[in-house]
């Protein structure tokens, strides 16, 4: 069999696999092998589904030799914990949902399975993907393979966790404000964030419904083009899944980035902004421009106001989405409740941890008698100014270039006591939630040995444009193929 | 502190969460903290902006009005915590 699988792309094994050098089965043993030794220390799985793997290998395997392999026949991947999958516990990193066994499978899980891909488990995140650093986890932080004392960012930072550390080549992750970008920065993986409605939410737990969306964790663009595709389009189980045709994302990339106009934020680059990160993401806008790409600054006025904005209407979405685990039909149960508001009060206060019970409350609060004309329809018109810019500058350019995220990996412990701190991690990202808008982040250097994303946004259903864009970067760099010296 | 104690507890009973004593301060503290941070909505100029109804301007689906789910009532009180003859259990709310 051939060595080094687990440094190989999701596009790589696939020609290994069609080519026979080697078994699904064999690179699925190989991968739960990595897992088993190496997983513990980074805690950035809450379930590894081994047997159930093993046996999707088998199948896999068997269509192949049928001739009815699928898309991502044998080829393996993880799933971020607030994707539901039947018959596997599904916690959302929540002890609310600790023993939680879906009954059924979210509409990306059925998607990917019956195009053959191979399911290792499920990641660790933030608790119901709220927080930038995988600390509000109930199963405990995630750990940044490029410094195990570092945060890999989040929410989803189990899924860019077992990517960066070559125990997996592909994850799926969500993003409401940044939750895929800036762990993928965080963790040199490349992540890519749709457009609001082009992936089905059917069977991820909510958040913050006019936010959220799916996406993916990858190693190579290419692998997150070939995975959107399988992923993307309309489910009329959920009723905010867009009815729009899903292009050939594999082939847009091709096509150079030669007259293609970036847009650079003249705020991105503004107090805030560590120096040398800002340096990499010059370096890498001039390595775009040398493709024949075309750099222009544009303006974001409201950029400022994104963050608050976030934390009205993120928290207002999340107290009525979370209102649903109220220990009576499933989730965590307070012992011996002495009447029914007992036991919603006990159930919830005990189910949820702090981050969770603080956007809750938050939520409460913005909407509560007296204060929602002050603070949620505030956040909403704020909301459109905010879009209107970005709608402003994509009349005069194709993509926004700028930072993922303002500093590289920070140590665990270092942002938790104040939380305005920990939310302006997504300052860049948090944007592109707001507007609805695509958003890709993909390794541009390193700082102190620690890797520092480059962020490309797109208009509404641009991803073509910003998965071609970092495709074409890659094709120049190797920062993707970096990889912590531990999980070689 | 933009929120006092009182103010606190009641949002607290609004949200249906029991808060543990040694949590309590630091709610207030955390959640003042964010209020404030938020406050700073209000110095933007907003007159004549309609609120944000969908980003993509996309308006509500519509479907048939016919039946697409079948009974699924056994597999999923499974997750139950408690339940009797397919009826979920609460504490007496009837005197």
């Amino acid at each position: 069999m051939a060595e080094g699988l687990h440094l190989q792309t999701l596009t790589q094994l696939a020609a290994g696999l069609e080519r026979g050098e080697f078994s699904s089965l064999e690179l699925t043993e190989a991968l739960l092998g990595r897992i088993e030794s190496l997983g513990p220390s980074l805690n950035a799985f809450i379930t590894v589904t081994a047997e159930r793997a093993l046996a999707a290998a088998r199948r896999a395997d068997a269509a192949r030799a049928a001739g009815a392999a699928g898309a991502l026949n044998g080829l393996p991947i993880v799933h971020k914990d607030i994707f539901c999958t039947k018959g596997v516990l599904t916690t959302c990193g929540s002890r609310m949902l600790e023993n939680f066994v879906s009954p059924y499978d979210a509409t990306i899980v059925e998607r990917l399975d019956a195009a053959g891909a191979v399911v290792l488990g499920k990641t660790n995140m933030d608790e119901f993907a709220m927080g930038s650093s995988n600390e509000t986890s109930y199963f405990g932080p995630v750990r940044n393979p490029w410094d195990l004392e570092r945060s890999p960012g989040g929410s989803s930072g189990g899924s860019a966790t077992t990517v960066a550390a070559r125990l997996v080549p592909a994850a799926t992750a969500t993003d409401t404000g940044g939750s895929i970008r800036q762990p993928a920065a965080l963790t040199g993986t490349i992540g890519l964030k749709p457009t609001y409605g082009r992936v089905s939410r059917h069977g991820m737990i909510a958040f913050a419904s006019s936010l959220d969306q799916a996406g993916v964790i990858t190693r190579s663009t290419a692998d997150a083009a070939l995975l959107l595709g399988v992923m993307a389009g309309f489910d009329e189980r959920d009723s905010t899944c867009l009815d729009y045709p899903v292009p050939d994302y594999k082939g847009a990339l091709s096509e150079s980035v030669k007259g293609l106009r970036i847009g650079i934020v003249r705020q991105h680059f503004d107090a805030g902004l560590d120096e040398q990160c800002a340096a990499a993401v010059r370096e890498a806008l001039a390595v775009l421009e040398g493709q024949g790409a075309v750099l222009t600054e544009v303006d974001l006025p409201n950029l400022d106001l994104s963050v608050p904005t976030y934390y009205v209407v993120a928290p207002a979405e999340c107290s009525s989405n979370l209102s649903r685990f109220d220990g009576v039909r499933f989730g965590h149960r307070a012992a011996d409740p002495e009447d029914l508001l007992d036991l919603y009060c006990r159930s919830r206060g005990e189910g949820f941890g702090a981050e969770v019970k603080r956007r809750i409350m938050t939520g409460t609060y913005v909407l509560s008698a007296g204060y929602y004309d002050a603070y949620y329809l505030k956040a909403q018109k704020v909301r459109q100014l905010i879009a209107e810019d970005f709608k402003t500058a994509f009349a005069d350019v194709d993509v926004i270039a700028g930072p993922t995220s303002p500093t590289p990996a920070f140590k665990l412990g270092d942002k938790t006591d104040d939380p305005i701190t920990m939310y302006l991690n997504d300052i860049y990202t948090i944007g592109a939630n707001l507007a609805g808008l695509p958003g890709i982040s993909t390794p541009c250097g390193f700082v102190d040995g620690l890797p520092v994303g480059l962020h490309l946004v797109g208009p509404h259903f641009g991803e073509e444009t910003v998965l071609r864009c970092a495709y074409q970067f890659e094709q120049q760099t190797d920062w993707h193929e970096a990889c912590p010296e531990a999980y070689r | 502190m933009s929120l006092d104690k009182d103010q606190v507890q009641h949002i607290a009973m609004l949200a249906r969460l029991r808060l543990a004593d040694d949590e309590f301060a630091e709610t207030v503290d955390k959640l003042s903290r964010i209020v404030d941070f938020v406050d700073q909505l209000s110095q933007a100029d907003t007159d004549d902006v309609v609120p944000m109804a969908h980003p993509l301007d996309a308006v509500q689906r519509l479907r048939a009005d016919r039946v697409t789910e079948f009974n699924e009532r056994d597999p999923i009180q499974e997750n139950a915590p408690a339940v009797e003859n397919g009826l979920y259990l609460v504490p007496k709310v009837i005197e």
